[in-house]
Formats: structure tokens, C-alpha cells, sequence
């Protein structure tokens, strides 16, 4: 089981190394892949069966409760075998879509990618490595969607969706988060046991709340709806695989996963039905304005997934049956529509059904795709579509009180579909070919083959629906209420009012379908409230949010230097003012404090006049000179007390630094004044209360008793080990003998530059030449 | 004394930042000089003041018999007034050479990449 999920990103990871070797093969190779994926589940149709669910547990990061198990039951099958399953017709199909594509195999690379990073989504057991494939999905697909890098819409909105459901990913990592520290562990099989108990918790609010945007945010939701019609930039197999058949039922999945634990609540029922609600209706209505083909079909898709929120908001076992069989019939019929949209778009070159128009005559096999794939989506009996719709209806008609405004909005919703459905499936091919399609021609039946095969399957599991009911059907609504009723598909009710529902919808959607021609300029009219589609009001939100941000960083990172020297020691004098402000502590002793002498007040008083020189002199020369004072000024003061060898080093280094200057000093402009009053005004009062400051931490820093031990080791064992009666010198160059040795490097580090500097003639003009 | 020194220390640390703050880079390079003679004195004088004992031992002495300063500090210092210099003189010499380049002392001139120039 392992290697069944992990496969594929050991396919995709060998791509970059060994594509060059096969790059003709490849078409050939990846296909494998899902194909034999699927067989490989569709091996585990007999154990479900018999079996409620199998575990399969590999060990990862025990210490944090995270493993890679794997549970298997019929919902999580269900999922498996359409991602396998449309996964080996959408590979199949792309060796021909894409033929002689540059970047074939990185395609190939990201949608086997992809493939793995699902199957672990719907098949972990464990939330938390269920949460790393669901964000590796996403990934996967921003690469896919942004396949195309040299367009900049595709980027963005590669960008687009890879935001919304990262942010979607982060919300419900935290949800996961919180369920684990209430249910005890992450295992949702073990989480099971202990569903009363987070139900009952205070948490359950926030735990839902944090799911429902993971789940919203993948799946589509409305206000979050608006990635997926972006992501439809991408090329047609991606748009037909991630963005209507598998990774965007990801939210429908987690959904339908957590009902048994979480579910029938007032809060998760009622969230559920009136996003779902909302979304379904406002996309049904949407899709019908779009004129291009993949627009339409992402419209209708989002709808889709809105009725399935829907369907598991309301939570009752009949709503939830027509939920799993909706995923099935839904997956099958749009993966078809897009599949042929994109051979429309292959062979002629436009996908604006405006202007499509009797391509039968041309690709019959397409066509017949086509129909069977939009009757279905129309709900027409003897197909898929039929037997989820009446089901569906049969649920929203069982609801007493809200029976009535439910089954409308239902109804409302499918008729969008239809229409949807027949301008992708139906309008494309009848009437007369337009001369400008002329040249259009049946493409390669590795095109053809997989949406008829889906088509054929519709009408299949429709006439037929023995064929699933027990086998799939089944495990998938007990692993989606927990309970034990045995369902019964029949294709016939007898005459009622959910027939009469369906023959409503079928009329209503074909009398809509035959009056309401698809036009630009009715797209064009729906452009005007643009701006308060959520769209546009999230965009605006991250654009105000870069603006705040960008104003932030102008003001504390403008680039001048000494404003950030400003900012930062103002902070300092504040945080620190603050913390004298508490009680400044300095009692001191005046025994301790050693006199004063005329000659030390004399070296006072010149060093304070030089520094105001300095300071305040506008000419070069004297601020140099009083540099230099109050350099040998400091001088004595290490001669007073007992600093020989410093005050000898400081002499010269000052000595030293003074001619330096003044040699540069020639070289210099005029001393200009540059600053207005108010900056002085400004720096002098951060300079004093900065002064002050250091005045003041130094004397409360005098309080403390200095200790000593350090200094009395050294100075006794100065002669005793080093031999050498100077302390200071032997502290240099024989205790820290290695510190003074980097430090010399340093040294001459600085004066290599120095050197450098002053020889090598780097002439601008020179260098330009 | 040492309140003296503490308020020179204070002083020194004012008037290098108001340097600091300044837009001509001389001014600049003074303010650093005075900050860093700030910062030593304040650590020398946390070595507490004593007159007239240097750290070393009188001729064939080979323990102290007398009080003597810090030594500590005092190689600490030595160590800042020494680095410090290099630091200087590199700066010194580094807006002499800017001044040849682009013919400014202006610290606000420098504030684009060098295509601009």
C-alpha cells in the first residue's frame, strides 16, 4: 500500500535525471503508471465488501504520533480508483495533447506528482501526514496550473490558487491541531471512538470552523470560489483531472470523511447547506454568462461541488447516498466535457461556443462523447446522472419544513447545469460547420477514446446500476453515515413527484437551452458588478495588506542610514527610560569616590570644551585639533590612574589618527551644512537624553561591587606562570595570547585596505572604457 | 572624580551620536572616534580609579605586596583603543577615496546603486 501511494513521486523525482535518456519513451512509460495503480485497487473491490475498513500502518515520526497509515474503505476506494482511473485516461490522453511538447516529461513529472500526493490524500488515516499530501496537492498543482510560465496570467493565477488553498491547508493544520489535543490522537480511525466526546467539547466550534475553510478553500466554496475559474489557464488534461474530477472533491472528501465524526450538528449541517447553497446557485447562474467552453465547464463544476456540500450538509442518509453516487456520476460526465473541449480546442483553435458549431460532421466519435457526457449532466434517464438526481431529490423532498426551498434551489441549480452542459457537450456539434473550422478533423483516438470510454461508462453504471450499487456504492455510504441500511438503485420509481421533478428540469433546462444563446456581449454586461464579486474584494484585501506593508517598510527602512541609528537608540532610551523610570537605585558612597585635584580639573574642563568644539566648529582643522585634545586628554587620564601601557598606545594611535586626517583633510569638498535647525534641534535631544542615559546606567553600574577574582588570578600568577611582571602585558600576549594574535590579523586586514585604498587608481572614466 | 568622569563619559556619548546623525561623513567618522573614547573610559572606570599603582610588579618581586588597578579592563581597553584605530583609519581613508569616486561627502548621495551613477 505504501508503495502504491509513493509511487508516483518516485516517478516524478527520476524525471529530472533520466528524462533526457527516454524522452521518446515517455508517452509510453508514465501512462503505466495509473493504469496498473488502478488495477491495483480495483483488486480491493472484493474486500471492502466483506470488510468494513483495513488498516495499514508504517511508521514514520512515532515521538509525535505521526504515521504513514492508510485506511481503506469505501469511500477512500471510490476516491482511489477515479483518481487512478480518469488519471490513466487523462495520462493517455496527454501523450497526445501535448505531443512533442518541450517539457513533456516535466508535465508528466508534476501530474505523477500530483496522483501520489492525492491517493495520500484520501487514503491517510493519519490527519497529520493526510494534511502534508493535501498540501502537497497544492503544489502540484500551482505547477500544473502555471505550465504555461510564459504567460503572466497563467502565473498568476497559479499564484491565486495556490494561496487560497495554502491559506485554506494552514486553517485546517490547526483545526487538525485542536482535534488531536480534544480526540487524543490523529488517527481517525482512533478519533472515531472518541466522536461524542469532540462534539461535546468546547472546541468543536473552532475544530469545524478551521475544516470548513481547508475544505471550502479546495473545494471551491463560495466566497472562495473565484480560484478555479483562474485555474483554468492551465492545460486542458490538468484543468480536467485536478479541477473537476479529482483534487477539487479534496474538500468534498474531507468533508464526507469527518460526517460519521463530527457531523449532524446545527452548526456543520446548517454551514454546510448554506455555503453549499449559495455556491451551487451563484455558479449555476454564472456559467451560463461565460461564452468560453473551459469557463462554462468550471462554472458548472463549482456548482457540482456545491450541491455535494449541500448534499452532506443535510446529512440525512438519503442526501448522503446521493452525494457518493453525484461524486461518481459528476467525475465521470465533467472529466468527459473537458476531455472534449479540449480536442475542440486541439482542432479548431477556439473554444467560444458563441461560435462553435456543427463539428459532428467532422468528429463523430467526439461527438458522441459529447452527447452522452451532457445528457448525463442533464440528469436524462439510462444514464449516471439520472439515478444521482433522483436521489438527490428524493433527499431534499424528505425534509418537511425547508423541503420546499431546498428542492427549488435544487432544481434552479440543475437547470444551470444542463444548460452548462449541453452548450459543452451538445452545441458544439450540431448545426453547420462554420467555414472557418474547415480544416478541423477527427484527431487520434488517443484523444477520442477517453472521453468516449467515460461516456460509455455514464450509460453503463445507468442502465445498469446492479453494477455498482453493491460493489462501490455500498461501502461508500456506510463509510459516509456509519450505518447499515442496505441501498437499492432501481432506474425506474414508477410515476411520482421526483419524476415529475426530473421532467420539469429537463424542460425548464432544454426550453432555457433552445432560447438563450451563448453571446459576449451578455458576458460583457455581467462585468460590470465586478467589483463586488468576492473576487475582487480578496484581491483588494491582499493588495491594501502588500500597501500597508510596503508603507511599513518605506518608514523603518527608507535606506537612510541614521534614521535607522535614530530608530533604534530612540528605542533603546525609551525601553530604558521606562525601566529607570521604576526607581533609580545610586547611593553613593563618597568615601570611595577619590578626590580631586587641580590639574584633573584643568584636564576636565579642556576635554568638555573640546568635545563642544568639535561638536559645534564648522571648520575641518579645529574639529581635527579638538579631536586630537580630546584624545590626549583621555591620555592622562590613563596616565593618572595607573594605565601606562594605555596611555602609551592611546598617544600614538592618536597621534597617528590625527595626521591621517589630516592628510585626507586636503582632499576634502568644503564642510557644507546640510541639515535644517529642526533635525539638529531633533538629534541634540536624542544625543543628551542618550548621554544622560549612559550617565546614569554607568553610575548605577559603579554601585555594584566589582569582583575581582579574575583580575587577582592573573596578577598573582603573572610572574608565577608567565613570567612577566606586567599584567596587562602578560594578559596580552600570554593568557590571551591567541585573542591579540586574531587581532593583529585584523589589523593588517584593515591595513591592506587602507593601502589598497590610497594606491590603486580606480578611474571611473577609465574603468567605463 | 569619578562623577566627572561619568559626566565626560555622558558627554562623549551625546556628542559621537550627534556626529553620528550628521550627513557629512566626516563628521561621521568623528562621531565614531568619540564614541568609541566613550565607551573606553566607561569601561576603564568600572576597573575603579587608583592613583599611581600601575599593574606591575617592581623588579625582583614576584607577587604583589601593594594594592594595584585592574589589569583586566585595562588590557580590554587596550585591546578597543588598537582595534579601534583600525577601524578609523580604514574609514578615514574609505571616505577620502568615496570623495574621488563620486566627488561628495554627502552621506544622502550615496543612496543609489551603482548604475545610477
Amino acid at each position: 500500500m505504501l508503495i502504491a501511494v509513493i509511487l508516483g513521486f518516485i516517478f516524478a523525482l527520476l524525471v529530472p535525471f533520466f528524462s533526457r535518456f527516454f524522452k521518446k519513451a515517455i508517452p509510453f512509460i508514465f501512462p503505466i503508471l495509473p493504469i496498473s495503480l488502478f488495477i491495483y485497487f480495483v483488486g480491493f473491490l472484493g474486500e471492502i465488501k466483506s470488510a468494513a475498513h483495513q488498516l495499514y500502518r508504517y511508521e514514520w515520526v512515532p515521538s509525535i504520533g505521526v504515521d504513514l497509515s492508510f485506511r481503506l474503505d469505501g469511500l477512500s476506494l471510490l476516491f482511489a480508483l477515479m483518481i487512478t482511473g480518469i488519471g490513466a485516461l487523462v495520462f493517455v490522453y496527454t501523450a497526445n495533447y501535448l505531443k512533442d511538447h518541450e517539457y513533456l516529461d516535466r508535465f508528466y513529472g508534476y501530474l505523477s506528482m500530483f496522483m501520489a500526493s492525492m491517493l495520500g490524500v484520501v487514503l491517510s488515516d493519519n490527519l497529520m501526514t493526510m494534511f502534508i499530501f493535501w498540501e502537497l496537492t497544492s503544489i502540484s498543482s500551482y505547477f500544473l496550473i502555471g505550465f504555461n510560465n510564459n504567460d503572466p496570467a497563467s502565473r498568476k493565477s497559479a499564484l491565486t490558487a495556490l494561496s487560497i488553498t495554502g491559506f485554506g491547508g494552514l486553517a485546517m493544520l490547526s483545526g487538525i491541531v485542536i482535534l488531536q489535543s480534544v480526540g487524543g490522537s490523529y488517527s481517525f480511525t482512533e478519533l472515531l471512538n472518541s466522536s461524542e466526546v469532540i462534539k461535546s467539547s468546547s472546541s468543536y466550534g473552532w475544530i469545524i470552523a478551521l475544516l470548513f475553510i481547508g475544505a471550502f478553500t479546495k473545494s471551491a466554496q463560495f466566497p472562495f470560489h473565484f480560484w478555479l475559474p483562474g485555474a483554468m489557464k492551465a492545460p486542458t488534461p490538468v484543468s480536467t483531472y485536478l479541477h473537476s474530477a479529482t483534487m477539487v472533491k479534496a474538500g468534498i472528501y474531507l468533508l464526507a470523511r469527518f460526517t460519521p465524526l463530527l457531523g449532524d450538528t446545527f452548526w456543520w449541517n446548517g454551514t454546510l447547506v448554506t455555503v453549499g447553497a449559495i455556491t451551487m446557485v451563484y455558479a449555476a447562474i454564472h456559467s451560463v454568462f461565460r461564452v468560453d467552453l473551459k469557463s462554462i465547464l468550471a462554472y458548472s463544476t463549482i456548482s457540482a461541488l456545491g450541491i455535494l456540500v449541500f448534499l452532506i450538509g443535510i446529512g440525512t442518509e438519503k442526501a448522503l447516498l446521493g452525494a457518493g453516487i453525484f461524486i461518481l456520476a459528476h467525475a465521470l460526465y465533467k472529466a468527459a466535457l473537458f476531455l472534449i473541449t479540449g480536442i475542440i480546442d486541439h482542432e479548431t483553435g477556439s473554444r467560444d461556443v458563441s461560435k462553435l458549431a456543427g463539428l459532428q460532421q467532422v468528429m463523430m466519435p467526439v461527438a458522441i462523447a459529447g452527447f452522452i457526457a451532457a445528457l448525463s449532466s442533464a440528469g436524462v434517464p439510462f444514464l449516471l446522472g439520472f439515478i444521482s438526481k433522483e436521489v438527490m431529490y428524493e433527499a431534499t423532498l424528505d425534509l418537511g419544513q425547508w423541503a420546499i426551498i431546498l428542492t427549488v434551489l435544487l432544481v434552479l441549480t440543475k437547470v444551470g447545469i444542463l444548460v452548462a452542459g449541453f452548450w459543452a457537450g451538445i452545441k458544439p456539434f450540431i448545426g453547420n460547420l462554420p467555414s472557418e473550422f474547415n480544416k478541423a478533423h477527427l484527431p487520434s483516438p488517443l484523444l477520442w477514446f477517453p472521453p468516449l470510454l467515460l461516456g460509455v461508462l455514464s450509460l453503463g453504471f445507468g442502465i445498469f446500476p446492479s453494477l455498482m450499487t453493491e460493489s462501490l456504492i455500498q461501502p461508500v455510504f456506510s463509510s459516509m453515515s456509519g450505518a447499515d441500511t442496505v441501498i437499492q438503485l432501481k432506474l425506474w420509481h414508477g410515476f411520482n413527484l421526483v419524476l415529475l421533478l426530473s421532467v420539469l428540469t429537463l424542460v425548464t433546462g432544454g426550453l432555457l437551452y433552445w432560447f438563450l444563446i451563448p453571446s459576449e456581449a451578455r458576458f460583457q454586461k455581467t462585468l460590470r458588478y465586478e467589483s463586488i464579486s468576492p473576487q475582487n474584494i480578496i484581491e483588494g484585501g491582499s493588495n491594501l495588506f502588500g500597501h500597508f506593508a510596503r508603507i511599513w517598510t518605506k518608514f523603518f527602512q527608507n535606506g537612510y542610514l541614521r534614521n535607522y541609528v535614530i530608530t533604534i537608540l530612540a528605542f533603546l532610551t525609551l525601553l530604558m527610560s521606562f525601566r529607570l523610570f521604576g526607581g533609580v537605585n545610586i547611593h553613593l558612597d563618597w568615601d570611595q569616590i577619590s578626590p580631586v585635584s587641580s590639574y584633573e580639573i584643568i584636564v576636565v574642563v579642556l576635554m568638555i570644551i573640546s568635545i563642544l568644539f568639535a561638536i559645534t566648529t564648522n571648520s575641518r582643522t579645529v574639529a581635527i585639533v579638538a579631536l586630537g585634545v580630546v584624545g590626549f586628554a583621555n591620555c592622562l587620564f590613563f596616565v593618572f590612574y595607573s594605565a601606562p601601557d594605555l596611555a602609551m598606545t592611546q598617544f600614538s594611535i592618536d597621534t597617528l589618527t590625527v595626521l591621517l586626517f589630516m592628510l585626507v583633510l586636503l582632499k576634502l569638498p568644503k564642510n557644507r551644512s546640510f541639515s535644517s535647525k529642526g533635525m539638529k534641534i531633533r538629534d541634540a535631544v536624542l544625543s543628551l537624553l542618550f548621554g544622560v542615559l549612559i550617565a546614569i546606567l554607568t553610575l548605577e553600574v559603579f554601585e555594584e561591587p566589582s569582583s575581582s577574582e579574575i583580575s587577582k588570578y592573573y596578577a598573582d600568577n603573572a610572574y608565577i606562570l608567565a613570567k612577566g611582571r606586567n599584567v596587562v602585558n602578560v594578559i596580552l600576549v600570554d593568557y590571551r595570547g591567541f585573542d591579540t594574535m586574531v587581532e593583529t590579523v585584523v589589523l593588517v586586514i584593515a591595513a591592506v585596505g587602507v593601502y589598497s585604498l590610497m594606491k590603486l587608481d580606480l578611474n571611473p572614466s577609465k574603468k567605463d572604457s | 572624580m569619578e562623577i566627572l568622569l561619568i559626566i565626560i563619559i555622558g558627554l562623549l556619548h551625546a556628542g559621537g551620536l550627534y556626529m553620528l546623525l550628521r550627513r557629512s561623513m566626516f563628521k561621521m567618522i568623528i562621531g565614531l572616534i568619540f564614541l568609541g573614547n566613550g565607551a573606553n573610559l566607561l569601561i576603564f572606570l568600572l576597573g575603579r580609579l587608583v592613583k599611581g599603582k600601575p599593574p606591575v610588579m617592581e623588579d625582583g618581586m614576584k607577587v604583589f605586596t601593594d594594592i594595584y588597578a585592574d589589569p583586566v579592563p585595562q588590557a580590554l581597553v587596550l585591546t578597543a583603543i588598537v582595534i579601534g584605530f583600525g577601524l578609523q583609519s580604514f574609514a578615514i581613508i574609505l571616505i577620502k577615496r568615496v570623495y574621488k569616486v563620486l566627488q561628495t561627502d554627502d552621506l544622502d548621495e550615496l543612496n543609489s546603486t551603482d548604475e545610477e551613477i
